[in-house]
């Protein structure tokens, strides 16, 4: 199915997220969409496949300018998303997830849509069981399940957002060989990444948004420095790690116990120096968010000490770990870092620690003007935080934070963000280094782990690694202790030294 | 842009009031009753004379007090349906103090400041139990509230018919009387008192710049919006919330207070009149805007006081203007709901 767009505008408020954008897709391509977070790629998406309306434009399907009302008249029309965090039930079966969606029946025919699971896996090449609960699958095959419902329902044209965050290498080649073969079809697909080598590797044509406009468009073979331009408008390099001596110890952990329903941390020993980094690798649930949640006062410890700029804060509540300059950032930006429905001004106001009784708002609205101007967020002191998106947030995040800290405990920092938003969020986190600020993050991302830690700790069910010398590390190190080998190899090395 | 919504805010709230108008009148058709004559005698009963329109304002009064606590509770996420039962303990307190101090040789002024601020603190006290239940025992505000009121009523009638009954046998009519120079003074004639009509109109005031302008008003946005970004924020939650509980307590205390002290000068078995629920209903009908509360609160009391004479005209019961008031309440919101789906939020 052809797919074209024409003068597509979309405003949030004072955000103009989509800026007369210009589309046209012939069937059996698969178009690439780049762009950095905020670009705009995630609206235009949503226009296409109903969840949003656009202010103005036209879209055609074959020629024909359409109307799409909603995401299941989208369906009806032939146009299918998958979205970054697949949208299923996963405490359902397989086939039940399948049935949903359907429209025209009061009676779903479970054979026949068992049938058509079969029919469906067997031609693109998916192990999935139709009698399986989605809660036992992995993102990959929620993927592939997601691919087979679309394509049962009707879909011609395929979104997928993000497809390759979160999926194995292996995975992400059968998603691959996958859109290949779907495309040779003739369904269109639309593959919007950030991720430069998997739309070099995969589409036959590109376009790139940045703030909201469509800046250009590209064929293969790609010039990658032309497309990082296209994106960012410049280019960029990224930083030197800052070594540093251990001067001074900020942080001490003596013996520290840590229990969960799930797992048990025991006797883990530290001494953080000021102005270090160390990273925490692990699968997610392996511990680490529970140590950096003890380290916070957020959980508390049910053994050993924490010791703070040579302060006994065991046991202490989140509040006085805060007033002895600890700052915890959660992963969970709208969940648990800022509140929605508060604008900009407010999150600003009330980050900053005041005595007095009355707000002086004037004063407030001035400092969000700093704040938004120095730490470059797209946004205006009236924004509310659900308005800004993702790397927007994460700026406002680090904007919020207070002037001068000892401790600052990270939560995937940089998750879902584009290269340049994590560059320059990493460049404001060793400013602070530079100042004394030390730093525990979790990252689940390998490299960033390696190239911004001094040292690395590594977590494996309930098991912690002392700290390593990043330096002495690499990736294929780190992965299999992550994965749970070489655990004896360390231990005997600890007992050793 | 912002004009335009303005303007279309206003649209869907006319339409809101006319449906809410139509709909009162097919009711009125159904019961078989003339409902122009039913909305004229309203409009005489609350504003045909000086002394009926000085009566709305005596109801309007302590819906001002329940509204403005509501606000502070609703701005921290909380559903304070137990205010009914704050203004309830708020009334028992003030009885109290008053039936503690009447022999006293104090001056009455002061026996009369001393009884209202005795109700303020019962109010609180009430609310700080429903705030307790909530943050120490998990209990979901609604249901504490709920409770929490019908232990105030049974409290109220146990009072009248028990300790506190009038010499001889107890009845529905309340206790006895105060005598009269602990009355709060009122203007000749009326039955509005003009210490009342300063501390609800000071109470509204008070309030708009406690949640526009100071930290605490901030603070109590940010748990009501998000308590878990708030915590991490460093505001103190679950104090937060408590203050809310007691502050609005405090208000629901003094309407408490006024209704014996200003009104009734003793303590009758529905002594809160329904004024909680008639200020949840007027905070919900604002939107939370305390702009907009004393307009909305004194259409309330007019509705209240003009159905008064219903009965008598058209042998209709007054609570006409309960079914008028919570069916405006609900075109309202539908309105609002039905903008937001149409036009977008904002």
């Amino acid at each position: 199915m052809k797919v074209e767009l024409q003068d597509i505008h979309k405003t949030f408020g004072a955000v103009h997220a989509n800026v007369g954008i210009n589309l046209n897709i012939p069937a059996g391509t698969i178009q690439g969409i780049l762009g950095e977070n905020g670009a705009g790629k995630s609206t235009l998406m949503k226009v296409l496949s109903g969840f949003i309306h656009a202010d103005r434009g036209k879209i055609l399907l074959d020629d024909r300018p359409v109307l799409i009302h909603s995401p299941a008249d989208a369906i009806h029309q032939g146009v299918g998303m998958l979205h970054q965090d697949p949208l299923d039930f996963p405490p359902m079966m397989v086939l039940d997830n399948f049935l949903i969606g359907q429209v025209g029946s009061v009676f779903p025919n479970r054979r026949k849509a068992s049938a058509a699971i079969r029919d469906l896996a067997t031609q693109f090449g998916f192990s999935i069981d139709p009698q399986t609960y989605v809660d036992s699958l992995t993102v990959g095959e929620r993927q592939q399940l997601e691919i087979m419902r679309l394509l049962w329902l009707g879909a011609q044209v395929l979104i997928f957002d993000e497809p390759t965050t979160g999926i194995s290498a292996t995975q992400k080649l059968k998603l691959f060989s996958t859109l290949v073969q779907l495309a040779e079809q003739g369904k269109t697909i639309i593959f919007v990444s950030h991720k430069l080598e998997d739309v070099e590797s995969l589409c036959d044509q590109v376009a790139v948004l940045r703030q909201g406009s469509l800046v250009g468009e590209a064929r293969p073979p790609y010039q990658i420095d032309q497309l990082v331009e296209m994106m960012f408008g410049k280019t960029i390099s990224v930083g030197e790690r800052t070594s540093s001596r251990c001067e001074d110890v900020l942080l001490s952990l003596r013996d520290v116990c840590l229990d969960d329903y799930r797992l048990q941390i025991r006797d883990v020993g530290l001494d953080l120096c000021s102005g270090e980094i160390i990273g925490l690798a692990g699968m997610e649930g392996s511990g680490q968010s529970l140590f950096l949640r003890a380290c916070s006062g957020l959980v508390r410890t049910t053994g050993g000490k924490v010791i703070l700029n040579g302060r006994d804060l065991t046991g202490s509540s989140h509040h006085v770990f805060k007033r002895n300059g600890v700052a915890f950032l959660p992963a969970a930006r709208l969940e648990e870092g800022l509140a929605s429905g508060l604008d900009l001004t407010e999150h600003f106001v009330l980050s900053e620690e005041s005595k007095k009784f009355f707000v002086n708002w004037d004063k407030g609205r001035k400092l969000a003007r700093e704040r938004i101007s120095e730490f470059n967020i797209r946004g205006t002191p009236v924004s509310t935080v659900e308005s800004l998106s993702g790397g927007n947030q994460q700026r406002a995040l680090l904007a919020m934070l207070r002037v001068p800290l000892s401790l600052l405990l990270l939560e995937h920092p940089t998750r879902g963000l584009d290269i340049e938003s994590a560059i320059y969020i990493w460049s404001k986190l060793k400013e602070r280094c530079k100042q004394g600020t030390s730093i525990f993050f979790i990252s689940s991302d390998l490299e960033e782990v390696l190239q911004y830690s001094d040292r690395v700790m590594v977590f494996f069910s309930g098991h912690v690694s002392p700290p390593l010398g990043s330096g002495r590390l690499n990736t294929d190190l780190l992965g299999e202790l992550i994965g749970g080998r070489g655990w004896d190899e360390l231990e005997q090395r600890s007992q050793d030294g | 842009m912002v004009k335009r919504n303005v303007w279309l805010n206003i649209l869907f709230q006319v339409v809101a009031v006319l449906l809410a108008l139509g709909f009162t009148t097919l009711v009125l058709l159904v019961a078989k009753a003339p409902p122009l004559e039913a909305y004229k005698n309203i409009i005489i009963g609350g504003l045909g004379t000086f002394k009926k329109f000085s009566d709305v304002l005596v109801a309007w009064l302590p819906l001002l007090l329940t509204t403005s606590g509501l606000l502070v509770t609703f701005t921290a996420g909380l559903w304070n349906i137990g205010i009914e039962g704050q203004v309830t303990l708020g009334a028992i307190f003030t009885t109290w103090a008053l039936r503690l101090l009447q022999e006293s040789s104090l001056p009455p002024a002061l026996i009369i400041a001393i009884a209202i601020l005795a109700g303020m603190l019962g109010g609180a006290l009430w609310a700080s139990l429903a705030g307790a239940l909530k943050t120490f025992g998990g209990v979901n505000e609604i249901f504490g509230g709920l409770g929490l009121n019908f232990i105030a009523t049974a409290l109220t009638i146990w009072l009248i018919f028990g300790p506190w009954k009038r010499p001889g046998t107890g009845s529905m009519s309340g206790t006895q009387p105060f005598p009269e120079e602990l009355w709060l003074p009122t203007f000749p004639d009326l039955r509005l008192s003009p210490w009342s009509l300063v501390l609800g109109i000071l109470a509204l005031v008070v309030i708009y710049f406690l949640l526009r302008g100071t930290y605490f008003g901030l603070k109590l946005k940010a748990v009501g919006r998000n308590i878990r970004a708030a915590f991490l924020l460093g505001v103190p939650t679950w104090q937060h919330m408590m203050l809310a509980f007691i502050v609005c307590g405090l208000f629901a205390g003094l309407a408490g207070g006024l209704q014996v002290t200003a009104v009734y000068h003793r303590l009758i078995p529905s002594i809160s009149s329904g004024y909680g629920f008639a200020g949840l209903m007027v905070a919900m009908l604002v939107n939370y805007q305390a702009l907009w509360v004393a307009p909305v609160a004194l259409f309330f009391a007019f509705l209240n006081i003009g159905s008064i004479q219903l009965p008598i005209v058209l042998k209709l019961d007054s609570t006409l203007s309960g079914v008028l008031q919570g069916i405006l309440v609900l075109f309202v919101l539908m309105a609002e709901g039905a903008r937001q789906r149409l036009f977008g939020k904002r």
